[in-house]
């Protein structure tokens, strides 16, 4: 009867459900309480089912599934404002259960995910964090909802690891301000309706010159050029900004004027909290790959996992894991208690996005040569590990936050 | 109207089962069980006939051991208002369970109760028909259509059967038993777990319900199924009625 009901996707009507393997969570009764441990269960089946069957198509095409809406459904399923207030439709949650959430979709599809976690965090919680009642009000329930797209920018074609020698400038003028200059790599740029814009109101100041902004799509002298064509995270939509004049009024600042390297800085903390849990989920869905596979897969008249390199492959695949996991949602429980330490932060995502992309790369060792075809899904998840090495500050900035921290304490 | 709906705790469909070395049963340690698939199946409809105004309250009831409580948890989150919990240390057979769950019903006065059609585990197919015969209620199994008709006070079902679908119409209070196509359960959203956290789950034992448990079955053995062997391509006709005939011994 088991096999039978497995086989449940193929009598189903018009029936989502996807034939779900049996997905070995290990997850640690450490990690999670009884809540958040059916969280991670619900979450999980809802990826598997709605998310992870257009996770190929979504990288074969680089862009998102047109024939059913995914941010409605994450927005109806809760996702999108979990540390966002009740009153705007959030959950006002903490961080853990966010990084839960960003574990899960990104096990189903790390397209999908990285989108998410610009949306969610990136946008979304900074409006939390600097937005004042009005602009939370006006932006906040779209978002949440998920009929609104958000993004964020500051990197800009010559200022990524050196973002504060950001160019776009923003010169007062009467009720408001006006922005010229270009930014890069901008994650939903394309799509979103809600974007959060770093420029220069002095840009003789420094660091102490940048103010955040509010922009909406449409806001004259704001466009989108080319969809950057990436390595992977394909579908996750990504675009230069260009601003052209473009005026935005005074009750767009986010946080105060010439204060915008607060927001920026404090921002990143959590971004890197929060999208440490991508590479965690990309790490799980190699291991769900890899080990039923091991177990059919026969060579020399045994089943692959009978020999001790492959046992040695899957071991470490396995620890690195689970140390990356014990890692994440340690300093999730810190930060949803106050205490956010930048270097843990830093730290988390240094450890989780290498270790991943080290993980991918022995995914598609253990597949042998059925790992080099791209009809096996361990070649995208090595192609979308690796931008967790560079996005949100690459490895090299990580290490300077975390030593130089060290230096000083 | 209160509906009563039998969630059973089940090892999870997608499991690779095995077979413990002293054949006494299935090997459940650390496995990961779930809700009964066709359970979770009872309890969304039973949900949507609360929703669409039919009831008033959905009772979720699971027989078990302590973790029935991980079980009733998720039919709680899934929208169920309160959960029975009726402790038993082990595994009980169908029979056992309808007297239970007839126990309840005489507390409870429901107007219908919802059970999966059956286990994917036992493969019973019979706790919801032996429970209708010991109410004294009316039985439609296999559902994959459910309508009330709160003037009448009755059901129209559309049962799965192997000649095609028939439809009964039974009297409430009734016992109804759901089958694949009736619904797709919903997911329990995180919100909806926060507020189950505070959903009470009662905690009942066999002799508060007077149940004599005392059962006329004994599981003897279980093994597994024997190893599918390759098969033989036979020359002719003749041949393979022999086989038939004489080997495999179907004809």
């Amino acid at each position: 009867m088991q096999r039978l009901f497995a086989a449940r996707s193929v009598l189903g009507n018009a029936v989502k459900t996807r034939r779900r393997q049996h997905l070995s969570s290990l997850s640690s009764s450490l990690l999670f309480d009884e809540t958040q441990l059916q969280f991670k269960e619900s979450v999980s089946k809802f990826a598997q089912d709605v998310i992870a069957p257009h996770a190929e198509r979504i990288d074969k095409t680089n862009s998102f599934p047109k024939d059913v809406n995914l941010w409605k459904l994450m927005g109806e399923f809760n996702l999108h404002g979990i540390t966002a207030p009740e009153e705007y439709g959030g959950l006002g949650l903490g961080y853990l259960y966010h990084c839960i959430a960003m574990e899960e979709i990104s096990r189903a599809s790390g397209s999908v995910a990285l989108s998410y976690g610009a949306h969610s965090n990136l946008c979304i919680n900074q409006l939390v964090r600097n937005g004042n009642t009005s602009q939370k009000h006006k932006y906040l329930p779209k978002l949440i909802s998920g009929e609104h797209v958000g993004a964020l920018a500051m990197s800009e074609p010559n200022a990524g690891s050196d973002v504060v020698s950001m160019k776009c400038k923003a010169d007062k003028v009467d009720g408001g301000f006006l922005i010229n200059g270009n930014k890069m790599w901008c994650t939903n740029g394309p799509s979103a309706q809600t974007l959060i814009v770093y420029a220069k109101t002095d840009t003789k100041a420094g660091s102490k010159g940048i103010t955040a902004f509010v922009i909406e799509k449409g806001m004259a002298g704001f466009s989108t050029a080319q969809k950057l064509d990436k390595l992977g995270m394909r579908g996750s939509d990504t675009c230069e900004l260009v601003f052209e004049n473009c005026f935005v009024p005074e009750e767009n600042i986010l946080g105060k004027e010439g204060k915008g390297v607060y927001v920026l800085m404090s921002g990143l903390d959590l971004e890197r909290l929060v999208l440490a849990a991508g590479p965690l989920g990309i790490m799980q869905a190699c291991l769900d790959i890899v080990l039923p596979y091991i177990r059919q897969r026969e060579q020399f008249g045994r089943p692959l996992g009978e020999f001790q390199f492959i046992q040695g492959k899957v071991a470490d695949m396995y620890t690195a894991l689970q140390s990356s996991r014990s890692y994440v949602y340690s300093v999730a429980r810190e930060c949803d208690n106050g205490k956010v330490d930048p270097k843990d932060c830093a730290g988390t995502i240094l450890c989780a996005a290498e270790r991943a992309t080290q993980v991918a790369l022995q995914a598609i060792q253990c597949l042998g040569g059925n790992g080099y075809i791209n009809e096996y899904a361990t070649g995208r998840l090595l192609r979308d590990a690796k931008l967790y090495e560079i996005g949100a500050g690459t490895s090299e900035i990580r290490r300077m936050v975390i030593g130089r921290e060290l230096f000083k304490e | 109207m209160k509906i009563l709906v039998a969630v059973k705790r089940v090892v999870d469909y997608a499991v690779k089962i095995r077979v413990k070395p002293d054949k006494t049963g299935v090997d459940t340690q650390n496995v990961k069980m779930s809700m009964n698939p066709f359970c979770e199946i009872a309890l969304e409809e039973a949900l949507r006939i609360k929703e669409a105004g039919f009831a008033k309250e959905v009772v979720a009831v699971s027989i078990g051991p302590s973790q029935c409580v991980d079980t009733l948890r998720t039919g709680l989150a899934m929208g169920a208002d309160r959960g029975i919990h009726v402790e038993a240390s082990y595994s009980f057979l169908p029979l056992t369970i309808a007297k239970i769950l007839k126990s309840l019903a005489d507390v409870e006065n429901p107007g219908l109760i919802f059970l999966g059609k059956q286990a994917i585990d036992d493969d019973c197919n019979q706790t919801g028909q032996m429970v209708a015969a010991l109410l004294g209620w009316p039985q439609a199994t296999f559902a994959s259509k459910v309508v009330l008709d709160k003037d009448k006070q009755s059901a129209t079902v559309d049962r799965e059967v192997d000649e095609g679908l028939e439809t009964l119409s039974v009297d409430l209070p009734a016992v109804i038993t759901t089958d694949l196509r009736l619904n797709q359960p919903r997911y329990a959203t995180l919100p909806n777990i926060m507020k189950a956290k505070s959903k009470p789950i009662k905690k009942m034992t066999l002799e508060d319900l007077k149940v004599d448990i005392k059962s006329d079955i004994e599981i003897v053995e279980v093994t597994e199924p024997p190893k599918r062997k390759s098969g033989v391509i036979v020359s002719s006709v003749d041949e393979l009625i022999y086989k038939l005939k004489n080997e495999a011994h179907v004809v």
